[in-house]
């Protein structure tokens, strides 16, 4: 018995099976990618729509725009302020362009992670056996080196703004299917109880009382995906995707210093002032739940 | 729904793996210790019956772990019981479909919890009108009901408040206006006034007799507290570990305890001021005496006998003599079950 190495599969039969497997989706995806990509043709015009306004509305509108956004998910002088110097140095530094490019991506993908995001969770929250299916898959899809699914996901949709999309998307969803169910399940069984007691059905039930209950930890829940959305920009610009990533990566190819940490601090800019606004917007939905005014 | 009234009519509860399978042995005599040390399974309820009357306030006593809280589950079945009939108004709801169950909830019966169960995102006004909005009614009767209900349990000037701005008291009032609001004829009330200071509690106990001269309900109550049950109860079922001990009046509970259990609990309470004259007078008519009314309490016709220094006294309803009652009667009641047991000897 040879203890040094474990039993391996023979090399012969190990060489084919990869083979196998890359042959065989290599056929998968000359026969469907097409099809594929077009189903994802309407998140593309979308993107392509949103980044074209933005880069045809006036600066100072874009800065109004986001003053205001500052404002109603804030309501603090500090952060309005914060973020349109922090805009106006981006642009300042010439990487206006680069920015909202990033802004839309991330937007849209939020936007479709949320979409797709809080219905699986609230399937999960609705029934245990739909959530010990998905938690597995949801760990996978954090874990995994995102490297990883970027192979099959060029291979299937190529270079280019939609691949970037979904390989953003894959990393950034978990955290809000998560925090959906969590939520939901979090909330008071004795008020849904309540609720039960007066007849209400289960449309009433989700809409009127564990969906607005658990609003909080949505709001968590779309806080992280926008963080993992932007933590993800740089990787998903090795595939084409535009924005500030991209420059992140020229300069790390050709050890442009002054490029690479602006480009960065751009992002992390962006990152803290979503951060801000989504989090104390967060907070505020949960006032109802302290004594107010005392 | 006209007649309101629910009857409980052989009620098992037993939880564990396979409830139903255990029922048989249940009845044919196993006992709850077996039952739990063989196959594993408890015994909630057993063989509970009671008739609820038709607009009347019926009290179900006992400690915790009773099955008290289980019980009034069962009547809008928010816990399945595992066998038996449950019948309101001549209908068993136990064989209502989903929708219909749903129906029932929403028109039929109201309840009130013991934690409030509030709903904490939405306004007093917003909770008071909760039930009407899952009933579909039109946005205007709603606000109109929904004022009307906070004016009358006294919450006017908060209807914009958020529960967790409220004390216990006011979100119990809550709690009450969104139950009644529905107008349901059956109110389900689950320790309502448990999590309240003393004062408060008597205070809602109040508030609830009120309400009820004016609204005629059918209320099921519960209750760990014997005061607060002698006080509001038209009848009272004392439950004891799934097991209902003893249904009766106030009156009978406190003079003839069924067992020592129940004397154990009525043995502290204030027996003069619980006690009604009528409930121990004799039929015997007298001609002249002090008069003292059939409902009042032995310690208040104490006080008219000591005043008016006569050791008999007449017993009238509205002014008709309808007995007497004797000092040494009187003094008697006031003591504890033991000691008059042994007196009698």
């Amino acid at each position: 018995m040879d203890f040094q190495n474990p039993p391996m599969m023979d090399r012969q039969d190990l060489r084919d099976l990869k083979k196998s497997i890359d042959l065989g989706f290599r056929d998968f995806s000359r026969a469907y990618g097409e099809d594929i990509e077009s189903v994802f043709d309407p998140l593309l015009y979308f993107l392509v729509w949103l980044e074209k306004l933005l880069l045809a509305t006036p600066w100072p509108v874009v800065l109004l725009v986001l003053a205001l956004l500052a404002w109603f998910g804030a309501r603090s002088w500090f952060v309005v302020i914060g973020s349109v110097l922090a805009f106006l140095l981006i642009g300042y530094f010439g990487m206006w362009k680069d920015m909202v490019a990033t802004l839309a991506i991330v937007s849209v993908c939020t936007l479709l992670c949320l979409l797709v995001g809080i219905p699986i969770g609230v399937l999960m929250a609705r029934s245990d056996r739909v959530q010990s299916s998905i938690t597995p898959i949801l760990d996978v899809m954090q874990t995994i080196p995102s490297f990883v699914y970027l192979i099959p996901v060029v291979m299937l949709l190529g270079i280019g703004k939609v691949p970037g999309l979904l390989a953003v998307c894959i990393y950034a969803m978990p955290p809000i299917v998560r925090l959906t169910n969590l939520g939901i399940r979090l909330v008071d069984k004795e008020v849904l109880e309540a609720a039960e007691a007066f007849g209400a059905s289960y449309r009433q039930k989700l809409f009127g009382v564990q969906v607005p209950l658990a609003l909080p930890n949505i709001f968590a829940g779309v806080n992280q995906t926008i963080m993992m959305a932007l933590a993800m920009v740089v990787i998903a610009a090795m595939i084409g995707m535009q924005g500030l990533g991209q420059q992140v990566l020229r300069a790390v190819n050709n050890q442009y210093l002054a490029v690479g940490f602006m480009n960065g601090l751009a992002i992390v800019a962006l990152a803290i002032i979503f951060d801000r606004i989504s989090q104390n917007y967060g907070k505020r939905l949960q006032k109802h739940l302290d004594g107010g005014d005392d | 729904m006209t007649e309101a009234s629910v009857e409980i009519r052989g009620v098992y509860k037993i939880f564990g793996p396979d409830p139903k399978s255990m029922v048989d042995l249940v009845k044919n005599g196993l006992t709850k210790q077996e039952l739990m040390d063989v196959y594993g399974h408890t015994l909630g309820l057993e063989n509970v019956h009671i008739d609820v009357a038709h607009r009347g306030i019926q009290v179900i006593m006992g400690l915790s772990g009773s099955g008290k809280s289980t019980l009034i589950r069962h009547i809008n079945r928010l816990i399945e019981p595992t066998t038996g009939e449950i019948v309101v108004g001549g209908r068993n709801i136990l064989e209502m479909t989903r929708s219909e169950l749903r129906d029932f909830r929403r028109f039929g019966t109201s309840m009130v919890f013991q934690r409030f169960s509030l709903f904490p995102h939405r306004t007093v006004v917003e909770n008071v009108v909760y039930g009407l909005e899952i009933q579909n009614i039109d946005k205007e009767t709603i606000a109109d009901r929904g004022q009307r209900w906070i004016d009358r349990v006294g919450l006017s000037g908060f209807e914009n408040y958020y529960p967790a701005q409220l004390s216990g008291g006011m979100q119990q009032r809550v709690g009450l206006a969104r139950a009644l609001a529905t107008d349901a004829d059956i109110l389900l009330m689950d320790e309502p006034f448990s999590a309240l200071d003393p004062l408060i509690r008597t205070d809602m106990q109040d508030i609830l007799l009120s309400l009820q001269e004016e609204l005629h309900k059918t209320i099921i109550f519960i209750t760990h507290d014997l005061d607060e049950a002698l006080r509001l109860g038209d009848n009272i079922a004392i439950l004891r570990d799934g097991v209902i001990v003893q249904k009766g009046s106030p009156q009978s509970i406190i003079l003839e305890p069924a067992d020592d259990y129940v004397a154990a609990f009525t043995k502290d309470i204030n027996r003069g001021r619980v006690l009604k004259v009528g409930s121990i007078m004799e039929t015997q008519r007298l001609l002249d005496g002090p008069q003292i009314e059939r409902d009042m309490a032995i310690e208040d016709a104490l006080q008219i006998m000591i005043k008016t220094g006569s050791t008999k006294a007449i017993v009238v309803d509205n002014t008709e003599a309808v007995g007497s009652v004797s000092l040494d009667k009187l003094v008697p009641a006031l003591a504890r079950p033991e000691i008059s047991a042994g007196l009698k000897d």
